[in-house]
C-alpha cells in the first residue's frame, strides 16, 4: 500500500464520508432550525470534540446566522468548515531543524504511543538522511528499554541506554554528550509513561527537561517537547495537555491511533484552549505509519462515517 | 473543584425556576440539561446519555420532584439510583474452572493495559493460593514477551513463551501442556493489542478462543477512553462474548464515563479496576463509587440523605 493510501485507509476518510454525515445535516433540510444544531451537536460530541467546544462552535454558527444573514443550511456548512479550520490552523510546520543538534523529548500518559512514535520519527528522519539517535529514558516500565532497543536495531539507529531503574535525567545527559560527539542531527529522548496527576513523576519529568535544556544550551542545540495523545482518549486529554504543559512546556502534540474508529476531536479543544499545535498523527503500529497533521484532512476524517 | 458542582448547579437551576412559582414539566426537563452536560463531560457516550436522560425524565416529571423543596437533590437521587441500576450491583469475581486449568484471556486495544493487568491478576491469584502461569501471546509488539517475563520475575511466577516466531494459537495450546506439567492451575494469556476493526487480528482472537475455550475473557479498557468506548466494547463482545471488563488507569483524574457506556452497551460487568502501574494496584470494582465519580460528586450519598 502506498503512503497516502495507507493514511486514507487508516483514517477511513473519503470525501463521501464528509458528504454523508455532515452534508446530510446541512442539506437534508430547507431551514436552519434547532434540529440542525442538535444533529451537529451529536456529531461533534461523538467525535470527542467535547461539550464546551461543541457549544462554542454552535454559538458561533448561530452568530453567523444572525450577523451574516445566512439563511441557507448549505451556506452555513461552509461557515462551519471555516470555523473549524481556523481553530486548527498551525502556521508553525512540524519541526525546526535549525541547529546542529536537535533534541525532541517525548512525553505523555501510559500507553499513549510515545515509544512507537519515536520509532516512526526516527525512521522518517533517517530516511531523509539525518543522523538519528535515541535515548532510552523510560527506565521504569518492564521491557521499555528493550522495546526501544528493538526499534533501534530494526531502523539501524543508535540507542543510548542504562540499566532499568537508573536515573532518566542521567540517561538524557549521557545521550546528549554522545550525540554531540557523534555529530548526530536528531536525538529523541523517550520518557516513562505517567499520569499527569502524579506529582512526583511530573517533578521527575521536569528534572529531565531541565537537564536537557541546560546541556542543549551549552552546545547550542534546539529542544522541542512533544506530547503524545491517544485519539481514543476523551475529555481527559485536556487535563493531560494542561498539566504536561505546565510541567515541561509542550511545543506540539502527536495524536496517535487515528487508524481506529476514534476521531480524536479533543485536540480541537487542546489547540483552542492551550494553543498547542497538533503536529503529527499516528495511523498504525509500523514505522511508516506517521503523517504530518493537516487540518483539512483531519476535519474530513472527523466526520467520516465508520465502516 | 468540580466535586458536587452538579448538585449545586441543579439546585441553582431549580431555585431560579422556582422563583416563578410551582415547577412545571418543562422546568424539570430544562434542569435535566445539567445532568446531560455532566454525563457528556464525563465521556459517557452520547446515545447512552440520551437514553439515560429519557429514563430520568420519566421518573422526575412527577409530583415528587415538582413539589419537592429540594428538587435538585431529588433529581440527583433518581440519577444515582438509575445509574446504580445500570452499572450493576455487587462486585463479581472470575470464574474458576472445576477442572484445571482455569484459562483467563486478556484482550483489548493497544496500550490499554493488558500485559500489566495480566501481571496484576497473576499476583492476586497467587495470593489467593492458586498457581498461575503467565503466557506470552503477543508476538507482535517489540519486547512484549520481555515485558511479561520481567513481570513474571518480579512476582516469582512462571512465564510460558514460544518466542515471537510462533503463532498465538499454538502458544495458547502449548501453554495448557506446560501448565499441567508444571503444576499450574490457572493460565493467564496475554494477547497483542489490536483495533476492534482489524479483521485479521480479531479473527486471531476468535481462533485462540476456539482452540483453548477460555473460562474468562477479560476486555481491558482504559478509563480515559472517550466516545469510542462503545464501538470498541461492542466489537470485542460480539466477536468473543467477553465475560467482564478491567478498567485501567483509574488512578488518574478521568471521570470514567466509558464504564457506564460499556455496561449499557454490552451488559457485561466491570470486574476489576487498575489503580496504578505497580503489580499490587488492582482493585475490585465498586459500581457505587463509580457513579459518584462520573457525576463529579465526592459523596452522592450524603447529598441524598439531605433530600
Ligand atoms: N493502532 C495503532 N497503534 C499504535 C499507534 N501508536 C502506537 N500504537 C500501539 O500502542 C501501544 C502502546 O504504544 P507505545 O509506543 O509502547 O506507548 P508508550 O506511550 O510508549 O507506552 P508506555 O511507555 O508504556 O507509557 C503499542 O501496542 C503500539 O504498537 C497508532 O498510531 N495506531
Ligand atoms: N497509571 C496506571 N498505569 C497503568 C495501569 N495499567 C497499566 N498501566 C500502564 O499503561 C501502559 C500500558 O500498559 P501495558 O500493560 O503495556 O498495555 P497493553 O495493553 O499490554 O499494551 P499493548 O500490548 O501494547 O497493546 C504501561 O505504561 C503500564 O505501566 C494503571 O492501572 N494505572
Ligand atoms: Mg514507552
Ligand atoms: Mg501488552
Amino acid at each position: 500500500m502506498g503512503f497516502l493510501q495507507k493514511l486514507k485507509a487508516g483514517l477511513k476518510k473519503t470525501k463521501a464520508g464528509f458528504v454523508d454525515k455532515v452534508t446530510n445535516i446541512f442539506t437534508g433540510r430547507s431551514n436552519i432550525d434547532d434540529q440542525l444544531f442538535e444533529e451537529l451537536e451529536e456529531v461533534l460530541i461523538q467525535a470527542d470534540v467535547g461539550v464546551k467546544t461543541t457549544f462554542t462552535l454552535i454559538d458561533k454558527l448561530k452568530e453567523d446566522v444572525d450577523n451574516e444573514e445566512v439563511t441557507e443550511p448549505e451556506e452555513l456548512m461552509s461557515y462551519f468548515q471555516k470555523e473549524l479550520k481556523e481553530l486548527l490552523q498551525n502556521d508553525e510546520g512540524d519541526f525546526n531543524f535549525n541547529n546542529e543538534l536537535n533534541i525532541i523529548m517525548m512525553v505523555g500518559v501510559n500507553g499513549a504511543g510515545k515509544t512507537t512514535t519515536i520509532a516512526k520519527l526516527a525512521g522518517r528522519y533517517k530516511k531523509e538522511g539525518k543522523k538519528v539517535m535515541l535515548a532510552a529514558g523510560d527506565t521504569f516500565r518492564a521491557g521499555a528499554i528493550e522495546q526501544l532497543q528493538i526499534w533501534g536495531d530494526r531502523l539501524g539507529v543508535n540507542v543510548i541506554s542504562q540499566q532499568e531503574g537508573s536515573d532518566a535525567a542521567a540517561v538524557a545527559y549521557d545521550a546528549i554528550q554522545s550525540a554531540k560527539a557523534k555529530d548526530v542531527d536528531l536525538l529523541i529522548v523517550d520518557t516513562a509513561g505517567r499520569l499527569h496527576t502524579q506529582t512526583n513523576l511530573m517533578k521527575e519529568l521536569k528534572k529531565v527537561k531541565r537537564v536537557i535544556e541546560r546541556e542543549a544550551e551549552a552546545i547550542g542545540a534546539g529542544v522541542e517537547v512533544l506530547l503524545v495523545l491517544d485519539a481514543t482518549t476523551g475529555q481527559n486529554a485536556i487535563s493531560q495537555a494542561k498539566l504536561f504543559n505546565q510541567a515541561v512546556n509542550v511545543d506540539g502534540v502527536a495524536l496517535t491511533k487515528l487508524d481506529g474508529t476514534a476521531k480524536g476531536g479533543i485536540v480541537i479543544t487542546v489547540k483552542n484552549e492551550l494553543d498547542i499545535p497538533i503536529k503529527l498523527i499516528g495511523v498504525g503500529e509500523a514505522a511508516e505509519d506517521l503523517q504530518n497533521f493537516d487540518p483539512e484532512q483531519f476535519i474530513e476524517a472527523l466526520f467520516s462515517q465508520d465502516e | 473543584m468540580i466535586f458536587s458542582s452538579l448538585a449545586e448547579k441543579l439546585q441553582d437551576t431549580f431555585n431560579k425556576l422556582k422563583g416563578k412559582g410551582k415547577l412545571s414539566e418543562k422546568d424539570v426537563k430544562a434542569a435535566l440539561k445539567e445532568v446531560k452536560m455532566a454525563l457528556l463531560e464525563a465521556d459517557v457516550n452520547y446515545k447512552v446519555v440520551k437514553d439515560f436522560i429519557k429514563k430520568i425524565e420519566e421518573r422526575a416529571v412527577g409530583n415528587e420532584v415538582m413539589e419537592s423543596l429540594t428538587p435538585g437533590q431529588h433529581v440527583i437521587k433518581i440519577v444515582n439510583e438509575e445509574m446504580q441500576a445500570l452499572m450493576g450491583g455487587s462486585k463479581e469475581d472470575i470464574a474458576i474452572s472445576s477442572e484445571p486449568p482455569t484459562i483467563i484471556m486478556m484482550v483489548g486495544l493497544q496500550g490499554s493495559g493488558k500485559t500489566t493487568s495480566a501481571g496484576k491478576l497473576a499476583r492476586k491469584l497467587d495470593k489467593d493460593g492458586k498457581n498461575p502461569l503467565l503466557v506470552a501471546g503477543d508476538v507482535y509488539r517489540p519486547a512484549a514477551i520481555r515485558q511479561l517475563q520481567v513481570l513474571g520475575e518480579r512476582l516469582d511466577l512462571p512465564v510460558f513463551s514460544m518466542g515471537d516466531d510462533s503463532n498465538p494459537v499454538d502458544i495458547a495450546k502449548g501453554s495448557i501442556n506446560y501448565a499441567s506439567s508444571h503444576n499450574c492451575d490457572t493460565i493467564i494469556l496475554d494477547t497483542a493489542g489490536r483495533l476492534h476493526i482489524d479483521q485479521e487480528m480479531m479473527e486471531e482472537l476468535e481462533s485462540i478462543k476456539a482452540a483453548v475455550d477460555p473460562d474468562e475473557i477479560l476486555l481491558v479498557v482504559d478509563a480515559m477512553t472517550g466516545q469510542d468506548a462503545v464501538n470498541v466494547a461492542k466489537n470485542f463482545d460480539q466477536r468473543l462474548d467477553v465475560d467482564g471488563i478491567v478498567l485501567t488507569k483509574m488512578d488518574g483524574d478521568a471521570r470514567g464515563g466509558a464504564a457506564l457506556s460499556i455496561k449499557a452497551i454490552t451488559g457485561k460487568p466491570i470486574k476489576f479496576a487498575g489503580t496504578g502501574e505497580k503489580l499490587a494496584d488492582l482493585e475490585t470494582f465498586h459500581p457505587d463509587r463509580m457513579s459518584s465519580r462520573i457525576l463529579g460528586m465526592g459523596d452522592v450519598l450524603s447529598l441524598i440523605e439531605k433530600a
